[in-house]
């Protein structure tokens, strides 16, 4: 097997957060979700609808960052509108960028101290609220630290678990936190009470790094291992196709 | 209609719904326009782009409705953060998807349209007014009652558009400006090109007409008139222009500058003249 970087470590982990998804909208935000997406689409879920980041489905895979591929194959037309329309049918996974996650999974996007008057104002709610109750939803956070992985988060945009099951069945019925995947490991919710578990760590990257890097404490999975590492074909379709200018390598600390 | 009769109707706290999303197809010449005028206190609704933030920066604002505020290729906006990080704003913050609903609601003359958008976030924490509502069928299913969000005026840019007020989108998205138009007491429209009716169809198929005539008060030619953010296929983003009004938000001495050479001009025309020259 080739030598790989971390930045495609994460790319082929991000990719397996869509495993077995099938016949739905993909929506990753950010590059190496955008990477990690394509990658499954090429390779184990041909089904996955994906945008090209605008308003057309394309049938075929582009690359990142504006780098120049195939001419796309528009197989439909999908814009915001009618991106909220599928989100409200369930027929969606999005990937999005956290600046903090907690234990439980909730997300904040929206600002860092008292939302009155924020210390550092971020992007605001966007869709989270309304992703998170309606279909799966997984995180990428490029840079795990005491910052981004939190006790508690200043403001939830994203509904995690223990949320959730306090809205009742009803409400929660749609719920699913995928998957968190950082910059050091990959991580779920599969815990008797829904708190966050180390399920893989990225070579070269110690358990206990995690643990340290990490503002609450951490189920750690009993079958932990290394994150898998990309397959030769894998690596030649990042390369070669998806990422040719190396872009996704800009996203993650190291 | 000229930029100036459009904001002549606005008044001192009116609420605005301002059309495009982000950094895409906004009206930026009536909002420049906004900025040569008196008005203030106003209340924006927005899937918010440089428009929210220039009227932030500069003093026009009390209140902004939104899901989210952004430069797209630029991710946050530096004069929405300013104002959001001194107070000086109020903030109304809503699921996106929650925003499209009270636009709806509004359009359609309802008091709200339920949604499980919001239930379990701390959209319901900032927003205490927020209401619940039970479904009255054996369900029983509890959703959050999202406000209608009237408006007093919207502010749309088409890339088309004939004199009578029938409006075309020709780039990928139209986003939400139908509903904006809809919730709204007053509607303005500006565009790139004012065509007559016959031509409509040459430009693009009748699937981008989105906007009829009875859906719009004023139409205003505007070649440009979304500058810096993207109208395609007319044009895309001016990225170096962006960064320029990003660089502003640094510090007093730089927002003074960038206002001095881009919007203390005496008309939209000296602002293109002004963009061209740079």
């Amino acid at each position: 097997m080739s030598d790989f970087t971390r930045a495609e470590a994460c790319a082929v982990a991000i990719a397996e957060t869509f495993r077995g998804d099938g016949e739905i909208l993909v929506s990753p935000i950010g590059t190496l979700p955008a990477i990690g997406a394509r990658l499954a689409k090429l390779t184990f879920e041909p089904d996955l609808l994906l945008t090209d980041g605008v308003a057309f489905l394309t049938a075929n895979v582009q690359p990142v960052g504006g780098a120049r591929g195939p001419e796309p194959i528009i197989e439909g037309w999908m814009p915001y509108r009618s991106v909220f329309d599928v989100l409200w049918s369930g027929r969606r996974h999005v990937m999005m960028g956290a600046t903090q996650v907690d234990r439980f999974g909730n997300q904040n996007i929206a600002c860092i101290g008292d939302p009155k008057k924020p210390k550092v104002q971020l992007l605001g709610m966007r869709g989270a609220p309304g992703n998170t109750l309606n279909h799966p939803t997984s995180y990428w956070v490029p840079n795990h630290s005491r910052r981004s992985f939190v006790e508690k988060v200043d403001v939830v945009s994203g509904v995690g678990y223990d949320r959730a099951a306090a809205l009742g069945e009803a409400a929660s019925r749609f719920h699913e936190i995928r998957r968190v995947v950082s910059n050091l490991g990959v991580f779920d919710f599969e815990t008797p009470d829904h708190s966050m578990r180390v399920v893989s760590v990225h070579r070269d990257v110690r358990l206990e790094d995690v643990v340290e890097s990490t503002g609450f404490e951490l189920v750690i999975a009993d079958d932990l291992c290394e994150t898998r590492a990309p397959s030769d074909e894998e690596l030649k379709l990042m390369r070669e196709v998806l990422d040719p200018d190396g872009i996704g390598s800009k996203e993650v600390k190291v | 209609m000229t930029e100036r009769e459009v904001v002549a109707e606005l008044r001192d706290g009116m609420t605005l719904g301002i059309g495009g999303w982000g950094s895409r197809r906004k009206p930026m010449s009536l909002v420049r326009e906004i900025l040569r005028s008196p008005v203030k206190d106003l209340t924006l609704v927005s899937y918010g782009g440089p428009d929210v933030g220039l009227l932030c920066a500069s003093g026009k604002v009390r209140k902004v409705v939104y899901g989210f505020v952004s430069l797209d290729s630029i991710p946050l906006e530096p004069h929405f953060r300013n104002a959001r990080q001194t107070g000086a704003i109020e903030a109304v913050e809503f699921d996106e998807g929650m925003l499209q609903w009270g636009l709806y609601a509004a359009a359609s003359r309802l008091p709200f349209l339920p949604t499980r958008a919001g239930l379990g976030s701390d959209v319901m924490r900032l927003n205490p007014g927020l209401k619940l509502v039970r479904s009255p069928y054996a369900d029983g299913e509890e959703l959050v009652a999202m406000p209608a969000l009237t408006l007093d005026v919207a502010l749309i840019h088409m890339n088309r558009a004939d004199e009578a007020g029938n409006g075309q989108f020709l780039g990928p998205d139209p986003f939400f400006d139908d509903l904006f138009c809809m919730a709204a007491r007053r509607r303005f429209m500006s565009c790139e090109k004012v065509v007559p009716t016959q031509d409509l169809l040459k430009q693009g198929s009748i699937h981008t007409l989105k906007i009829n005539r009875m859906m719009v008060d004023g139409v205003i030619e505007a070649p440009g008139g979304a500058h810096f953010t993207q109208c395609p296929p007319d044009y895309e983003r001016d990225e170096d222009f962006q960064r320029e009004y990003v660089a502003s938000a640094g510090d007093p001495e730089s927002w003074k500058t960038f206002k001095a050479r881009y919007l203390e001009l005496a008309s939209e025309k000296e602002y293109q003249e002004a963009v061209k020259r740079r």
